[in-house]
């Protein structure tokens, strides 16, 4: 971290120049970042090798042996995957699906409609409601299982995917409506004065005006929610695969193989590990810029 | 019929916040019932429609089509629904209407919110002060267990080391890679970013899958070491090590997992605050003679030192209501048991409602703080606006 101990030149560089000026010194820079780089990957890579070698291969020796043979073709095999999706991570897969666009589309247009009430509508107990909506960001979701999961049972409706879109909904709002509402009030005032002025409603004022002026905070809550439920272990685990094993999501049905580790799961894992992963990596790439605009601006919440 | 434009006064075009509009503070009992009517329209359309149609119910209906009805529903007909409740209020006369619109707009998602988080909450409160099945009142005893018994203890020593050391790392780290990537040219640096980034897209349960791979372990006898822990270990000429029996460390080896998962998240945010550091300010200690150490320790730290409280308190929360790592790498047992596992393993596996509810509420007690100094912060920030 010492290395670039240089003085500023005396005639004024701009300051990116003399940020990226003597290359040389930064060699140690360029070593540390890498080396923290390849740390952070290696745990990724072994699973990603593993995933394509042969199922005895996984079994008795490590995935870095691969490095002798990597021109072999008897190396290399996708049968795990194939093994994998027969066995019901292809409808593992669907049922994330499932879950998941339901679980991201309806807490938006529900949030939507509220974030605009809260930014530009009066009534009272305005403020105090959007404040119980920031409170309600930190509260544990554990709070909510043991009354829910008594609900569901109560109306048998554990195991069903409605169930689970409508909890997600609950989840996902405080968020949604803290980021939207910031979002919306930040727009121009004169903008949506103009348009009343002009007779429009606030329902048109809503359609026309604000939804599309949104679309940037919309995409970030949308991608956050996304990877959110995607990922999502314990809710799935508790209102839906309990009772209805034919609907696990992909990360409860990962989670029961690890718990096979060492019969025989062992050289499945790692093709399951990245079926579950794959569309999150994808989403991830393409939408990155958003994720990181959500998490910027929901950094505030638990 | 077209609502009137309202007509604008110089205060409001100064504060650009809408004023108590005529009517919108009518607080009669009628206005109040159409104003819950409307906010459990939604809710109540939802629900009736998910629950009572048997085909989304059916395991046999075509996945595709139960994505589709919801989504058609959840979007398009809650929609519609918003639509037609904003038709209907049009009809009510002018004072009734302006007073209970904004509750068809934002009635539906404090009904949600309601039922999902605020009801739960006393509900649990409630339950934690019963016993194992919620049929007498025990008062104070499931906490009076959970800070005596010594399996309880244990979930809470843990968690405590948890929220201690994983945010901390994370904040480190995330800082440092941060920082040093900054002086990079720019596509490198955003290559390296995504390179720590990346683990934020994946599960809980898939890092937990991804080191089980690092922290194999084969009795000596049965097969080499395919765990890449081990393989080093036994490099060394050391023995094979069962890293997930090891007690007290095999706490250190879990938490290893979720800052992996985490330092990225610390490492993107910190990353926007460095650079919205000023430039002329470096430039002029750089002038001065001040090295990149000094640099980073007396300007670009306390510039960001808000964001880092922010960044901490956030790392913080996600490592206290850890669940998943622990539930699928070791179940909690060999003394690696946390406050939220223990939760659900005391509802669902035991039975044991009191204490699982007690064990929630102590999740919520801990993040009480933050979720105050929110609620201050935000209404801070009102009084400015």
């Amino acid at each position: 971290m010492t290395a670039v101990t240089e003085k500023a030149p005396a005639v004024a560089l701009s300051p990116k120049d003399s940020r990226e000026s003597f290359k040389l010194a930064k060699f140690p820079v360029y070593l540390a970042v890498l080396l923290i780089a390849v740390v952070w990957l290696i745990p990724a890579l072994g699973i990603l090798v593993n995933s394509f070698r042969n199922p005895q291969a996984i079994q008795s020796a490590g995935w870095w042996t691969v490095v002798g043979e990597l021109f072999n073709p008897e190396t290399w095999t996708l049968q795990n995957y194939s093994t994998v999706l027969d066995q019901g991570f292809a409808n593992a897969f669907a049922n994330s699906l499932a879950v998941t666009i339901p679980a991201v589309a309806i807490p938006i247009t529900v949030a939507a409609f509220a974030a605009y009430a809260f930014a530009w509508m009066d009534f009272p107990g305005r403020n105090l409601m959007f404040a119980a909506v920031v409170g309600l960001m930190v509260v544990p979701l554990q709070m909510a299982l043991i009354p829910i999961s008594r609900i569901y049972v109560g109306l048998d409706i554990t195991g069903s995917f409605p169930g689970l879109w409508l909890a997600h909904t609950g989840f996902g709002l405080p968020l949604a409506v803290y980021l939207l509402r910031n979002y919306m009030g930040s727009l121009s005032s004169s903008l949506i004065e103009s348009a009343q002025i002009d007779g429009a409603s606030h329902f048109t004022i809503f359609t026309r005006l604000i939804l599309p002026l949104s679309m940037p905070v919309l995409a970030a809550f949308a991608t956050l929610q996304f990877l959110w439920v995607w990922n999502d272990y314990l809710i799935a685990l508790v209102f839906l695969g309990v009772a209805r094993p034919d609907n696990n999501v992909l990360t409860v049905e990962l989670a029961n193989l690890q718990g096979q580790f060492g019969e025989g799961a062992l050289n499945l894992l790692p093709a399951a590990a990245f079926v579950s992963m794959v569309l999150p990596l994808v989403v991830f790439f393409l939408l990155q810029r958003y994720f990181v605009r959500g998490l910027t601006a929901g950094s505030v919440k638990g | 019929m077209t609502a009137t434009p309202p007509v604008l006064r110089d205060e409001e075009l100064e504060t650009g916040r809408p004023l108590e509009e005529p009517g919108s503070h009518d607080n009669s009992v009628q206005i109040w019932l159409l104003r819950l009517a409307s906010a459990l329209i939604v809710p109540a359309v939802l629900v009736v429609f998910f629950f009572t149609f048997e085909f989304l119910q059916d395991p046999a209906t075509n996945k595709v089509v139960q994505v589709v009805v919801a989504v058609i529903v959840g979007v398009g007909g809650v929609w519609l629904l918003y639509w037609a409740l904003d038709r209907l209020v049009n009809v009510l006369p002018e004072r009734a209407g302006v007073g209970v619109r904004p509750f068809v707009f934002a009635g539906p998602a404090l009904m949600i919110l309601g039922f999902y988080l605020v009801y739960p909450t006393i509900d649990t409160a409630v339950t934690s002060l019963r016993n194992a099945s919620g049929d007498e009142f025990v008062g104070l005893n499931n906490y009076t267990r959970i800070f005596t018994e010594s399996q309880y203890l244990v979930s809470l020593r843990n968690s405590v080391i948890w929220a201690i050391v994983v945010p901390i790392v994370c904040v480190v780290v995330g800082l440092a890679v941060a920082t040093l990537a900054d002086m990079l040219p720019r596509k490198t640096e955003n290559f390296f970013k995504s390179l720590v980034f990346l683990p934020m897209a994946v599960s809980f349960v898939g890092a937990a899958v991804v080191f089980a791979f690092i922290y194999s372990f084969r009795v000596e006898g049965f097969g080499e070491q395919i765990g890449l822990l081990n393989a080093i270990w036994t490099g060394f000429g050391a023995s094979a090590v069962d890293w997930m029996r090891v007690a007290i460390w095999n706490n250190l080896f879990l938490m290893v997992i979720l800052i992996w998962l985490q330092t990225g998240f610390a490492m993107v945010i910190l990353s926007a605050a460095i650079k919205g550091v000023p430039d002329d300010i470096v430039e002029a200690a750089r002038i001065d003679g001040a090295n990149e150490w000094q640099v980073f320790r007396r300007i670009t730290v306390p510039t960001i030192a808000s964001t880092i409280v922010v960044v901490w308190t956030t790392i913080l929360i996600t490592t206290w209501k850890v669940y998943d790592i622990v539930a699928v790498m070791t179940g909690g047992e060999d003394g690696t048991s946390v406050v939220a596992e223990r939760m659900v393993t005391e509802f669902f596996t035991f039975q044991n409602n009191g204490v699982g509810a007690a064990l929630a509420v102590v999740l919520l007690i801990v993040v009480m703080p933050i979720l105050v100094i929110n609620i201050k912060r935000f209404r801070e920030q009102e009084a400015l606006r």
